[in-house]
């Protein structure tokens, strides 16, 4: 009871939707989340992940992550694999909420201002895969042009948004503006009625036509504001400075009268301010008749960049033309402003399609179908024939009209082709005709005793077709046999050689063969069967008959449709050549024959084919395979150089020459020189797979973490994994120079013990063995062992605390050489020579100033695969 | 100084028959050394097959496990497992040492006539009266066959395997050599039933004896005759042929109770060697030395250059 209602509680609390007052407010601790399956969520904290990351919590530690290993081998090369970041999310980062959430919204402009910012997170993750990481500025700037072909033509024929199409006009010279003047802040109608009314003024004579009217785009933009609709607010510009007439505004050209009012050039007869009837006309205007709910048009404006090309007429589209009397086809036309490189006029005008009005609807008419009951033959015994017929034409069907096939897969094949109305195969169509005749007869003889004598003994015991046919479902069994039967039977038109189940009874043999001729017509089973009957009967008798027809007409069903469905024609030469060599083939033969006769072997009597031996076979003979040999060279060339003040320098050279049995040879070269700054990570990894018994992986890393300026972290991996029956010749040249440069001030004095012990270990070929020992600041006793198959991390957080007493001075120099050369000679059915030269120079130049009493706080944390000691320890000794 | 060249030894025949082992295992249907011809396995119509001593004529092991007649039988390179072949359509991998079965591999629509290692023993190629050749992998648990190679119109009669060639006789009365290094077939006509071929030592040339009593050396690269042997008589019965170990005679059974054995080079008939009264159903050469088996019913003959001596001789001298 009381863990029931605490329940209560803790749900009322997380929904937090319940209208009576909460009783006891859920306790921090009882605050859960739980995942869409129910699991609890454990909270890592806002900037660590969030919610529970990765498969059981594991991002972040060690399982979390395993990169996926690259292998290329030669059989399977490796496709190029660019990692996108959605290849690093689960479903909850697609998810709504995710950071790419990906499914389908309402486009951007529809959407309301939180779907917009989903949309934004999406485009922030595709922004980090783009060429400048997190770069979307350019994208937010440039939007492509969206519209339809028919505009775009337009557009190259010079017309522009806003204008009218169509043939030109006669425009009616002294129109009067019929419109009523206008009271307070209600805009006047719209676009082109303005410029109507401007008419009066213009200059329009007889034979001049003129483009049709503006039109004012509908427009598609979604409401932002809070306004109604309709609502269209005043024009700041316009209202400031109404231009009588609409002439194309050219930002761009100095002298334009727009432009120039348009950044309030007072030249002209402009005034400012807002004025119109509303708002009464100031004392100082002079012009009542201005035009002050006067609206742009987007004729004006080049909403593309580029603009019209130049020679083309004047004013493009809506220039004037000369109106001539003469009113063909073609002049009719040529209202278009320029025809298009490509275009010709149309001789004919376009026809026009008739557009029918949909048909208007009977009063009664509802739109909800209902389908007829569907009478089957069975409830129809006691029906009148006029009702049946009454019934039939209706439209719900009471039998179906012609006898019903079985399923497109119930058809054999033959059946199938007389529908699809193919012609029959050529050639034999069973093996029985394959047969030499003597042979077929034979074999005929021996199929048919042996038959009869088991019809005979199945006839004496009745197995198969004894016992009468149960009750009640019996009948549809029979039904349903007897649909096969006439389906094997349909058609078959060869019935030269059928089987003869009844053969030591004459008449009962009659009787079966009347009736397969009644399949073979396609009868219907039921009536054809019963005529076939015997009359004189018993009913037990002709029951149990018309059982053993039905079943032994499906038992010997003809040849043709169980052998044809057991054999397929071979194709191809192989068919040719074989037993029913065609006659060419024959005259081959022949002349082989021939040549054999006449002794004469060699050129007749070979014959060479191309034989693919199965690639296991090739395996297990240890040869290559035949159809896959190829020569490939693969030179590759890496440089890196990072320059930076602290001076590391490695110089690693790698030649790998691979030379194989068959003209395979990698050669492999790489100079890496990388100078490290003071905090640097760098990660390198090469992997080299080389298939056909030969899998060589390199894995190079390297994690330089710089975290102190002592402090080095390497990181190596190798994974050799060498051939046989191969010769390699690998040379590793690594030369690494450090030089460090230090300044060391003290107050006291230090015993200084450097134990480097380098051990390098070669899975399974070579082990390296280094032991370094230097005397040298502090005293460090380094243990590093390296295995060639490792990954590690190291992180030094040192924290130093200093506070000044007196001050010594010492300068201190080291220089340490290390010169390793190692040569390894493999020889285990395959030669691998490695000649690793690594030559590190390490140059310490160290001056330390320490002014007072230290304290030192060094933690190092290693996480290593492989043995990694460091230890260090320091004296000081006050003085 | 110099010592003078050695004359020339006269190739030496096995004219003489050393021992005559008595199998017991009904009609022997094949005879074979094992790789080193110190053994030699005897297949029997009883459904076992036997591994003998030459040089003791001794049994050493019998293998029992087909549910046919044994038609043919191989030994590894290593000698441990052999491999046999039945007219029940399968083929047995054994363990030699232990007469178990190490694998049974069925595939074959009809009785295998012929079975053989390569190199390494792993792979096992059978023949068989489907038409078609099976290679099967020993190296892994797979137990359908790696390729079957159904280019025989008939049953195949015979095959050989040399390092990465594969010959094969079919009764379609073509020699067919599978080359896998260069990916080819190439096929010869002979036009008569073929009942054995074989590679010579040098791999230059294929022996191929066919049921109309003749026996010709092929040469492998462009299938032109070298030699043609006859005088034997092999009409109807699947008989072997064979090269002796250097090459120097062509030998062949027949089925008038008679070894046939001709010089390579000159075509003529060197020796006829009376085994016995019945059809010599199988032979087999010493890989190395002058060595001869012959089966014959129920019985398996050595024959050697010389009368071995027998422990009285030896007791005598």
């Amino acid at each position: 009871e009381r863990g029931c209602s605490s329940v209560k509680d803790k749900d009322r609390g997380e929904r937090g939707c319940s209208n009576e007052p909460r009783k006891k407010p859920v306790p921090l601790h009882e605050q859960t989340v739980k995942d869409e399956k129910g699991r609890y969520q454990r909270f890592h904290g806002a900037f660590t992940g969030g919610f529970s990351a990765g498969y059981f919590n594991t991002v972040g530690t060690k399982e979390g992550w395993a990169p996926s290993t690259f292998v290329s081998s030669r059989q399977q090369k490796a496709e190029k694999h660019n990692a996108r970041p959605q290849d690093f999310m689960d479903e909850e980062d697609f998810g709504e909420h995710g950071i790419a959430p990906s499914e389908i919204s309402t486009s951007q402009e529809f959407t309301s201002s939180r779907r917009d910012a989903t949309r934004e997170k999406a485009r922030a993750v595709s922004a980090q895969a783009a060429v400048i990481p997190g770069d979307t500025l350019l994208e937010e700037l440039i939007a492509p042009a969206r519209s339809s072909i028919g505009v775009e033509l337009l557009k190259r024929m010079g017309w522009k948004e806003g204008q009218g199409v169509g043939p030109r006009v006669k425009r009616k010279a002294g129109r009067q503006q019929t419109g009523s003047r206008l009271y307070g802040c209600v805009l006047p109608p719209a676009g082109s009625e303005d410029s109507e009314g401007e008419d009066e003024d213009e200059f329009a004579p007889e034979d001049v036509t003129f483009a049709p009217k503006d039109v004012t785009p509908v427009d598609f933009n979604p409401r932002l504001g809070v306004q109604g609709l309709g609502y269209r607010s005043l024009d700041p510009g316009l209202a400031l400075m109404g231009r009588r007439d609409p002439e194309h505004m050219d930002l761009f050209r100095p002298q334009s009268e727009t432009r120039s009012r348009l950044f309030g050039d007072k030249r002209g007869c402009r005034r400012g301010g807002v004025a119109g009837q509303a708002f009464g006309v100031g004392a100082l205007e002079d012009d009542d008749d201005e035009e002050v709910y006067h609206r742009d048009s987007l004729s004006r404006y080049d909403t593309v960049l580029g603009g019209e090309e130049p020679g083309d007429g004047l004013y493009g589209w809506t220039a004037p033309q000369q109106y001539t009397k003469k009113r063909d086809k073609s002049k009719d036309a040529s209202y278009l402003g320029k025809i298009l490189e490509g275009f010709t006029l149309a001789q004919n005008p376009a026809e026009d399609h008739p557009i029918f009005p949909p048909p208007s609807l009977p009063r009664d008419y509802r739109p909800v179908h209902r389908f007829r009951p569907t009478l089957d033959a069975s409830a129809l015994s006691g029906v009148s024939p006029a009702l049946a017929e009454a019934l039939r034409v209706s439209k719900g069907h009471m039998v179906p009209e012609e006898p019903e096939h079985g399923g497109r897969h119930q058809l054999d094949s033959g059946q199938r082709r007389t529908l699809l109305g193919e012609d029959a195969l050529q050639g034999p169509s069973s093996v029985m005709e394959l047969l030499k005749p003597e042979d077929r007869q034979r074999l005929l003889s021996m199929r048919s005793s042996s038959n009869t004598s088991s019809t005979k003994t199945s006839q004496d015991a009745m197995p198969l077709w004894a016992g009468p046919p149960a009750e009640g479902g019996a009948a549809s069994e029979d039904l349903r046999q007897q649909q096969e039967a006439l389906t094997v039977w349909t058609g078959v038109q060869t019935s030269s050689q059928t089987f003869r189940p009844f053969e030591q009874n004459p008449s009962k043999q009659a009787r079966y063969e009347l009736y397969l001729n009644r399949l073979k017509q396609g009868d219907r089973g039921a009536c054809g069967l019963e005529q076939s009957l015997d009359p004189g009967m018993t009913e037990w008798e002709r029951s149990r008959e018309r059982d053993e027809f039905v079943r032994a007409s499906i038992l010997y069903r003809p040849s043709s449709s169980t052998l044809t469905s057991r054999f397929t024609r071979a194709q191809g030469q192989e068919a040719e050549a074989g037993l029913e060599a065609s006659r060419d083939q024959e005259g081959d033969v022949d002349d082989k024959q021939a040549a054999v006769n006449m002794k004469l072997f060699g050129k007749l009597t070979r014959e060479t084919f191309e034989w693919h031996p199965d690639k296991l076979l090739c395996k297990r003979f240890n040869i290559p395979d035949p159809y896959t040999r190829y020569t490939h060279t693969h030179t590759h060339t890496q440089t890196h150089r990072y320059k930076h003040t602290h001076t590391h320098t490695h110089t690693d050279t790698h030649t790998h020459t691979n030379t194989h049995r068959y003209t395979h040879t990698h050669t492999h070269r790489y100079t890496h020189t990388y100078k490290h700054t003071q905090i640097h990570t760098h990660t390198h990894t090469q992997i080299h797979t080389h298939a056909y018994r030969h899998t060589h992986t390199h894995t190079h890393t390297h994690r330089y973490t710089h975290t102190y300026k002592y402090t080095h972290t390497h990181t190596h991996r190798y994974t050799h994994t060498h051939a046989y029956r191969h010769t390699h010749t690998h040379t590793h040249t690594h030369t690494d120079t450090h030089t460090h440069t230090n300044t060391h001030r003290y107050t006291h004095t230090h015993r200084y013990t450097h134990t480097h012990a380098y051990r390098h270990r070669h899975t399974r070929t070579h082990t390296h063995t280094h032991r370094y020992t230097h005397t040298h600041a502090y005293r460090h006793r380094h243990t590093h062992t390296h295995t060639h198959t490792h990954r590690y991390t190291h992180t030094y957080k040192h924290t130093k605390i200093h506070t000044q007493i007196h001050t010594h001075i010492q300068t201190h120099t080291d220089t340490h050489t290390h010169t390793h050369r190692y040569t390894h000679t493999h020889a285990y059915r395959h030669r691998h020579t490695h000649t690793h030269t690594h030559t590190h120079r390490y140059t310490y130049t160290q001056i330390h100033t320490y002014i007072h009493v230290h304290t030192y706080t060094h933690r190092h944390t290693h996480t290593d695969t492989h043995t990694y000691n460091v230890s260090c320890e320091y004296f000081y000794v006050n003085i | 100084m110099s010592f003078p060249q050695p004359r020339p030894q006269a190739p030496q025949l096995p004219k003489h028959l050393l021992r005559t082992i008595d199998c017991q295992q009904g009609a022997v249907r094949a005879v074979r050394f094992n790789a080193d011809g110190n053994y030699l396995l005897s297949c029997g119509s009883d459904k076992s097959l036997k591994l003998w001593s030459v040089s003791r004529g001794t049994l050493l092991k019998t293998y029992s496990g087909h549910g046919y007649e044994v038609l043919d039988a191989d030994g590894s390179y290593d000698n441990s497992q052999l491999c046999s072949c039945s007219s029940d359509k399968s083929l047995i991998l054994w363990d030699v040492a232990t007469a178990q079965v190490t694998r049974k591999l069925r595939g074959h629509a009809g009785k295998v006539n012929c079975v053989q290692f390569n190199e390494e023993a792993t792979v096992i190629l059978s023949g068989s009266l489907d038409g078609t050749v099976r290679c099967w992998d020993t190296r892994s648990r797979r137990f359908e066959p790696i390729q079957v190679l159904d280019e025989a119109r008939d049953s195949v009669s015979s095959l050989k395997v040399v390092q990465h060639e594969l010959l094969t006789g079919s009764v379609d009365g073509r020699v067919r050599r599978y080359d896998l290094r260069m990916g080819e077939l190439h096929v010869d006509f002979v036009s008569s039933p073929i009942t054995c071929v074989c590679f010579s030592q040098d791999g230059q040339c294929t022996l191929s004896s066919s049921l109309d009593s003749t026996v010709r050396l092929l040469d492998k690269s462009t299938g032109e005759m070298l030699g043609e042997f006859t005088g034997h008589k092999m009409k109807g019965y699947k008989l072997d042929c064979c090269l002796s170990a250097k090459d120097t005679h062509v030998l062949s059974c027949s089925e008038d109770g008679h070894v046939y054995c001709w010089d390579l080079v000159e075509g003529s008939l060197s020796l006829k060697l009376p085994v016995g009264k019945a059809v010599v159903q199988s032979l087999s050469f010493h890989p190395t030395e002058t060595c001869l088996l012959t089966a014959m019913e129920g019985r398996v003959q050595v024959w050697g250059v010389e009368p071995e001596e027998t422990e009285e001789d030896a007791m005598a001298t």
